[in-house]
């Protein structure tokens, strides 16, 4: 990394940084830096991502034909339990978390490192403990039991290697659990002067809020599980009715933790979108504290509309009604972001920059995943679309159309300053572009097939849905290609980008305040915080124009 | 609302134009919504996009106003969403009197289904267009779901539940049905098909095929002196158990004073959980017979003490203090 590129005028990579500070494999595997356990995060969650995708390609190619067209039906419900168990356990759920937060919270609030340090590096080892059980589960028979291990089918009835993998998942919970408390405590007692909770930058917010549902939800999951392993291995009757158990009571338990699981993965996305959009508008967001505030709402209310997967369980009418409507108010905080995000974009001086397509390509997937999320809490509908492909396409909306886009976003939104180099901009635009078109073809045709009556998780199907699927599947290769081309240009752009500089776009949070790559300490001297966030306006550091008058009565008390 | 767009499927019951229009208000909704908002982003991205490499946004930090109103009108889209999807619900979960009921059991990977005169089908249902027909559910080991997608029905299949379903045909054909709770490895093969007939067809085709050992009833008789139930609950109220004569459907009082419907699923759970809800007057003698009786047992033992319920109930020794309505 500390080759010579060719260096634009005025910048070059700084002479000693946190990538060049030491070397060596051990000076990787023992770092306490956050910014190095970041990139040890930004690895082994790829290589799970690239896992989690091979297996829905397979999934895709076997779905070409009503028969079935690549493998045997045990397989096929192997694939799609590895795939949801690899993509959301090890790549969504730590994702934007331990990868962009790691990286950014302490610059962000203008810290050293994260509270606890050897905690943090103790958390990656814990996640890839749980990985190596999940990978040997997926290596020595797979697992068949769908990603929601629903009992009796997961502890009594599966032949497929259920312990191991619930073993991993529930290693692999710690990790969560220590990543929320370190972010937790950083945020709390490690601001630099000056950063109020009002001045944090939206993404702290967001990756806070998160932090909540890591430390309260995860025990939950974790407990399951090995409930589920324990029934498994020493038939104690927890779930299982012939034992004596109740296999609601697992659907209970799991979605308490897996339903708030959702927002693990989609806060930190939107928090991505609140830098992005501010610093390629250059303006103030607007609405700064309900953006703020929808983000805790949205964790709160979050614990609260669990058994919303359990309409048609046979649980009480008043236990559904009360689900439903708490699901329709949790739908409130979410809409307040998306309709302040659009209206920071007006009298904005709006670039068409990488990150910015991947913001608004996310404002307009994932508006469409929450709008379809009010199909499955509405009772009436849910008869008929409960699991069918209609929850397929609106998980994926919400986790890849959002989630995922706003990781790849914030990629590239903060690749700059992780290595100093900028990647090439028109491969990049392009690849948003693609994926953004190949997403929507991949996943629209089955909300279609959902409302038809396609259930999920068949290997094979009745021959006139096969239209659709094909288009699915044709959208899914192009969706492929959107993925790999940032994988490619952006290892590329390591070692051949031009050099960044600190602050290319230029963005007002202290994280570009600092060289790029930065110091191990991140800063050379402790900042002290005297402008208010996204405030381009008296930021004349930026040497940016200044600008019209405000045509628009500013701020009604609201920010 | 009857809207029908292109990608509903056909509808053959009741509930079909209910969820129907259900989807129509949502879908009309949600394209208002979308199309305002990626209009705007469209409009503001060419309008305001940036002129000049130094150029910054106008400051504007929010409006109290906007804030408002985007909180208030979400929020009574919401009711309103949430309100009409609760009354089709409701009307789901809360079957009409007077149905037909069918016993459907799901085991990996096969529907067995009884009709109510013991005629028995696999993976296939008939049930008469314009009955009220009433579904109860049960499974023999792991989740199941019944899904008719042209019905816009469906309800999870819970060993160690019963559960229950209702519809009313609209319309004489066939339609597919499917289980859509994920069972294990031949999930997506565990289907079959509903025939919808004419009643009179329907009472043709059910008389057509009985056999004596195929009616619940005889098998439930059968099985209620094979296990030995016979041997407490007395019919005239002089057994170490309470008579079963006119319990189906009436209220039983217990012996911790409170009283219960004996509906399927106490009658379910006083064969298995013996001890669960004991009678008021009566020991707690009862053995479990958890894991002796399959559910198909199960259905039939309840066929059986369901027939009790013309039965003339004794002076001293009824389990019931309220016989229900035949």
């Amino acid at each position: 990394m500390s080759t010579t590129p060719p260096k634009p005028p005025g910048y070059q990579l700084p002479e000693e940084h946190y990538l060049n500070a030491t070397y060596g494999i051990r000076s990787w595997l023992l770092t306490t830096d956050h910014k190095r356990i970041a990139l040890l995060y930004l690895a082994s969650v790829t290589f799970f991502f690239f896992v989690g995708g091979i297996f829905a390609t397979m999934i895709r190619i076997h779905l070409l034909t009503p028969a079935g067209y690549l493998v045997t039906p045990e397989t096929y419900n192997k694939l799609f339990t590895m795939h949801g168990v690899a993509m959301i356990f090890f790549f969504l759920i730590p994702s934007i978390p331990a990868v962009l937060g790691n990286f950014l919270i302490p610059l962000m609030i203008g810290a050293k490192d994260v509270a606890f340090p050897k905690l943090n590096l103790l958390s990656w080892y814990i996640y890839i403990t749980g990985g190596c059980f999940v990978l040997y589960s997926f290596a020595t028979g797979g697992l068949d039991t769908g990603w929601t291990f629903y009992t009796p089918l997961s502890s009594v009835y599966s032949n497929s290697a259920v312990t191991p993998a619930v073993i991993g998942i529930f290693i692999n919970g710690f990790s969560s659990i220590l990543t929320g408390l370190n972010f937790v405590v950083t945020i709390h007692s490690m601001r630099a002067p000056g950063m109020t909770w009002f001045r944090l930058p939206l993404f702290v917010w967001a990756q806070y809020a998160t932090s909540i549902i890591f430390i309260l939800g995860t025990p939950v999951i974790a407990i399951t599980l090995l409930l589920v392993g324990l029934e498994r291995m020493f038939h104690l009757g927890f779930f299982n009715p012939a034992l004596g158990g109740d296999p609601i009571l697992f659907q209970h338990l799991f979605w308490f933790y897996s339903h708030p699981a959702v927002y693990i993965m989609i806060l930190p996305a939107m928090g991505v979108i609140s830098e992005i959009i501010p610093t390629f508008t250059r303006k103030p967001i607007f609405g700064y504290a309900f953006i703020a505030g929808s983000s805790i709402a949205i964790a709160v209310i979050g614990f609260l509309v669990w058994a919303h997967h359990m309409f048609l369980t046979g649980e009480s009418t008043y236990a559904a009604l009360a689900f439903s409507l708490l699901s329709y108010l949790v739908a409130i905080p979410s809409a307040v972001k998306v309709f302040n995000w659009t209206s920071t974009l007006y009298k904005g001086s709006i670039s068409y920059d990488t990150p910015m397509l991947y913001a608004l390509g996310f404002i307009g997937l994932f508006l469409i995943g929450g709008l379809t999320g009010l199909f499955l809490a509405c009772l009436g509908l849910d008869i008929h679309i409960h699991d069918t492909y209609f929850v397929v396409a609106h998980f994926h909306y919400i986790m890849v159309g959002g989630a995922v886009m706003g990781y790849v976003g914030g990629l590239h939104f903060w690749w700059p300053k992780i290595t100093g180099k900028l990647y090439p901009e028109f491969l990049a635009r392009l690849a948003a572009v693609i994926l953004f078109i190949g997403f929507n073809l991949t996943f629209f045709p089955q909300f279609i097939l959902g409302y038809l009556g396609m259930p999920r998780r068949y290997h094979n199907y009745p021959p006139e849905f096969q239209v659709l699927n094909v288009m699915s599947t044709a959208g899914a290769s192009i969706l492929a290609l959107g993925y790999l081309l940032p994988m490619l240009y952006l290892t590329w752009s390591m070692r051949y980008g031009k050099v960044a500089g600190p602050n290319p776009w230029p963005a007002t949070g202290l994280e570009w305040r600092t060289p790029s790559p930065p110091p191990t300490e991140n800063f050379d001297v402790t900042p002290e915080v005297d402008w208010e966030p996204y405030d381009y306006k008296n930021r004349r550091d930026l040497g940016l124009a200044t600008p019209v008058a405000p045509t628009l009565a500013p701020a009604h008390g609201d920010d | 609302m009857q809207a029908q767009l292109p990608f509903y499927p056909e509808q053959a019951s009741n509930f079909a134009p209910s969820v129907d229009s259900l989807m129509t208000f949502l879908i009309l909704v949600s394209v208002f919504f979308s199309a305002a908002i990626t209009a705007a982003i469209v409009i503001f991205f060419f309008k305001f996009h940036r002129k000049s490499k130094d150029e910054i946004g106008v400051p504007i930090h929010g409006d109290m106003r906007l804030e408002t109103a985007w909180i208030v009108v979400p929020a009574f889209l919401s009711l309103a969403m949430f309100g009409w999807g609760a009354v089709v619900y409701v009307d789901f979960r809360h079957a009409p009197q007077d149905t037909l009921d069918i016993y459907v059991i799901g085991k990996q990977w096969m529907w067995k289904i009884q009709q109510p005169n013991g005629r028995r089908e696999i993976n296939e249902l008939h049930v008469p267009v314009g009955r009220d027909v009433k579904l109860v559910l049960a499974s023999e080991d792991v989740i199941h779901d019944f899904y008719v997608p042209a019905f816009r029905v469906k309800m999870d299949v819970v060993p160690g539940h019963y559960n229950t379903m209702w519809f009313r045909p609209t319309k004489s054909g066939r339609y597919e049905f499917f289980c859509s709770q994920y069972c294990g490895t031949n999930h997506a093969v565990m289907g079959g098909w509903v025939t919808v007939m004419e009643p009179s067809d329907y009472a043709a085709w059910l008389s057509g095929s009985t056999g004596e050992n195929d009616n619940p009833l005889v098998a439930g008789e059968k099985l209620f002196t094979e296990k030995a139930c016979s041997t407490c609950h007395l019919g005239n109220g002089t057994g170490r158990a309470p008579s079963l004569n006119g319990v189906y459907g009436g209220t039983v009082r217990l012996a911790d004073g409170s009283t219960v419907t004996a509906d399927d699923a106490y009658i379910r759970e006083s064969i298995l959980f013996s001890n669960a809800k004991i009678v008021a007057g009566y020991q707690p003698l009862m053995p479990s017979f958890q894991g002796q009786l399959t559910e198909e047992q199960i259905m039939s033992l309840t066929a059986y003490i369901k027939s009790l319920q013309s039965q003339p109930v004794p002076a001293t020794g009824a389990g019931v203090i309220a016989p229900g309505k035949k």
